[in-house]
């Protein structure tokens, strides 16, 4: 239980060099859909964190015990009951959110990251390795989320966690000549700024450039 | 013209590479050729089948685009001041057009020229002269009323998201002054669409006449199923809408012009308003509405249907290559243009949206064409055995 330089790899290579987002390109769709605004995709990041840190911890501790044939039902069965427990402790404490996030939550099962990281990492590796590469994943995968939600509400909304943040009296409405960008709402938007992300990080990484 | 070209070659080893000032190679290059001709010739397989290089073509564009532009000048202002209830004078009008269209212009090429000119510097290459066309065309497309800020704003998002991660210009999926607008559209809507738009200093609404509407046919279309004006003022361009698209007479001397000289596609224009004649026709056969009654052509001169069929469905590099391709695509464009005019009542105006969606769908249509005819020519020789 240490945190050797190998450790502190796998919790924090997946922050950028191996963002599970940016450059495994896994988990766009959640991506795309709750970061509307900047609350739900903290609370989402944070989720699929816990989901993916202990998903991985679990299946790692049953590593040796699991068949590969069945591997795939036992893994199922695993990141199921995590994110059913997490499902409902969103319910229990923060319930205005967990409307806001629907199907979301539920939806963090079929994430790919989640089973991504089960059968590329714990599977091969012990408790407390998987345990870190699967916070580490989380928050990259959270990283990018707030990153995304940042703009989306503040172009989109003129807020940030709720509170306004452009003056109410730049708005057009107040006589002002601002106008909130609408475009940002929409989906597509979240895949263009997660494109420009991408853009930025590539340039900065020339090592991942595709030749 | 001498002197100039003498100041041109003094100051040209500055720029060079190895000069002072060589970082701005490119910048250098843009306006050398803007200027003069350049002397350089091709030096590897022979591609060229005129001496016009892209600079002279993309200026023939704007040549064509120039009446579609002066009698939206005019119609601003004559619009303006219908709307105040004072006789439109001539010059007046012009004049007022002119103040108004001009910021649009110099904001649309500030904005996207200087991108362009940051990403050929920052890449080394050329500076590509696409942006001749797309500026003018952008504010053309744009309501007067548009603010200046949204307007620069559309600009940098096309040329940005619409060419230059393609690979600058001649790369672009879809025609950049359409991207430009439908990302005004979608982002900004309420200064995009609506009644008061239209005509420039009716969102104020200081001095206008009680009971004025400025709502453009195609409004008055999806609201009554009556256009609203006589179709001789729509032909002619005396309606109100976006700043150049009014006056089919005006785009027809352009579509002249652009077909005199080659330059756009006979192919493509022709059958964009077959495509639409022909959807406006099985309309009047099935179609219960109002709107799905009016004669065909009444398609033809209201909107932006003739600017896109003209200088947005022709443009050469998002349209199809190939001959039966441009037919093909053209036709979809009519289509699918007066489709989204009548049956949703959301939109309008369908043919941006019809141009753009066909943008993506060329590349599909020359790939099968060009099958189709290796097709039978294998056929061909089967059968010469």
């Amino acid at each position: 239980m240490s945190m050797n330089d190998k450790n502190f790899k796998y919790l924090t290579g997946p922050f950028s060099a191996n963002n599970p987002v940016i450059v495994q390109i896994l988990g766009i769709c959640s991506a795309l859909a709750v970061t509307v605004q900047l609350k739900p995709a903290i609370v989402m990041a944070l989720s699929v964190t816990v989901v993916t840190a202990f998903s991985n911890l679990v299946m790692s501790l049953l590593r040796n015990g699991v068949p590969s044939r069945i591997r795939i039902i036992i893994q199922l069965v695993v990141i199921a009951a995590l994110v059913i427990l997490v499902d409902q402790v969103l319910k229990a404490y923060v319930f205005e959110i967990s409307k806001q996030l629907s199907v979301y939550v539920g939806l963090i099962i079929t994430n790919c990251i989640v089973m991504g990281r089960v059968e590329a990492f714990a599977l091969a590796n012990k408790p407390w390795p998987a345990f870190l590469d699967g916070v580490g994943n989380g928050l990259g995968y959270g990283l990018i989320l707030v990153i995304v939600a940042f703009f989306r509400e503040l172009f989109g909304s003129g807020t940030l966690l709720g509170y306004p943040v452009i003056p109410e009296s730049w708005y057009a409405t107040e006589g002002g000549w601002y106008t909130n960008c609408g475009l940002m709402l929409f989906p597509p938007m979240a895949l263009i700024i997660v494109g420009c992300i991408i853009w930025v990080h590539r340039s900065h990484n020339k090592d991942l450039q595709e030749k | 013209m001498s002197s100039i070209r003498n100041i041109v070659d003094k100051i040209k080893p500055t720029f060079a590479k190895g000069g002072k000032l060589g970082f701005l190679e490119s910048t250098f290059d843009a306006f050398e050729t803007f200027l003069f001709v350049p002397n350089t010739t091709t030096r590897r397989g022979a591609h060229i089948r005129d001496c016009n290089d892209m600079k002279r073509t993309m200026i023939m564009v704007v040549v064509a685009l120039m009446p579609a532009l002066l009698f939206g000048m005019y119609n601003v202002g004559y619009q303006h001041f219908l709307s105040q209830g004072a006789a439109p004078a001539f010059w007046a009008s012009f004049w007022f057009g002119f103040l108004k269209v001009l910021p649009m212009i110099v904001v649309s090429y500030v904005v996207g020229l200087g991108i362009e000119f940051g990403f050929a510097q920052v890449r080394g290459h050329e500076v590509n002269e696409g942006f001749l066309v797309t500026g003018l065309l952008i504010p053309m497309i744009m309501p007067v009323d548009i603010p200046l800020w949204i307007l620069g704003l559309s600009t940098a998002f096309a040329v940005i998201f619409g060419k230059e991660v393609f690979g600058g210009t001649g790369m672009n999926v879809f025609n950049p002054a359409l991207v430009a607008r439908v990302f005004a559209f979608l982002a900004y809507t309420p200064s995009m669409s609506g009644t008061k738009v239209w005509i420039a200093g009716l969102t104020s609404g200081e001095g206008v006449v009680d009971g004025f509407s400025g709502a453009t046919p195609l409004e008055n279309l999806v609201t009554t199923g009556r256009m609203g004006y006589s179709t001789m003022d729509a032909f002619l361009g005396f309606i109100p809408g976006s700043v150049g698209e009014t006056s089919t007479v005006a785009i027809l001397i352009g579509a002249a012009i652009l077909l005199f000289t080659g330059i756009a596609s006979w192919r493509t224009m022709i059958s964009v308003f077959i495509g639409g004649l022909a959807m406006a026709l099985v309309f009047n056969v099935c179609g219960s509405s109002a709107y799905a009654q009016i004669p065909g052509w009444y398609h033809l001169i209201i909107g932006g249907f003739a600017f896109g069929a003209v200088f947005m469905a022709t443009d050469p590099v998002t349209s199809a290559q190939t001959a039966t391709g441009q037919y093909i695509v053209g036709f979809l464009i009519g289509v699918l243009a007066v489709l989204t005019r009548v049956v949703n009542p959301a939109y309008p105006e369908g043919m941006m949206l019809a141009i753009l969606f066909m943008n993506a769908m060329a590349p599909l249509v020359d790939h099968y064409v060009v099958e189709a005819s290796i097709k039978r020519r294998n056929k061909r020789i089967k059968t010469a055995k």
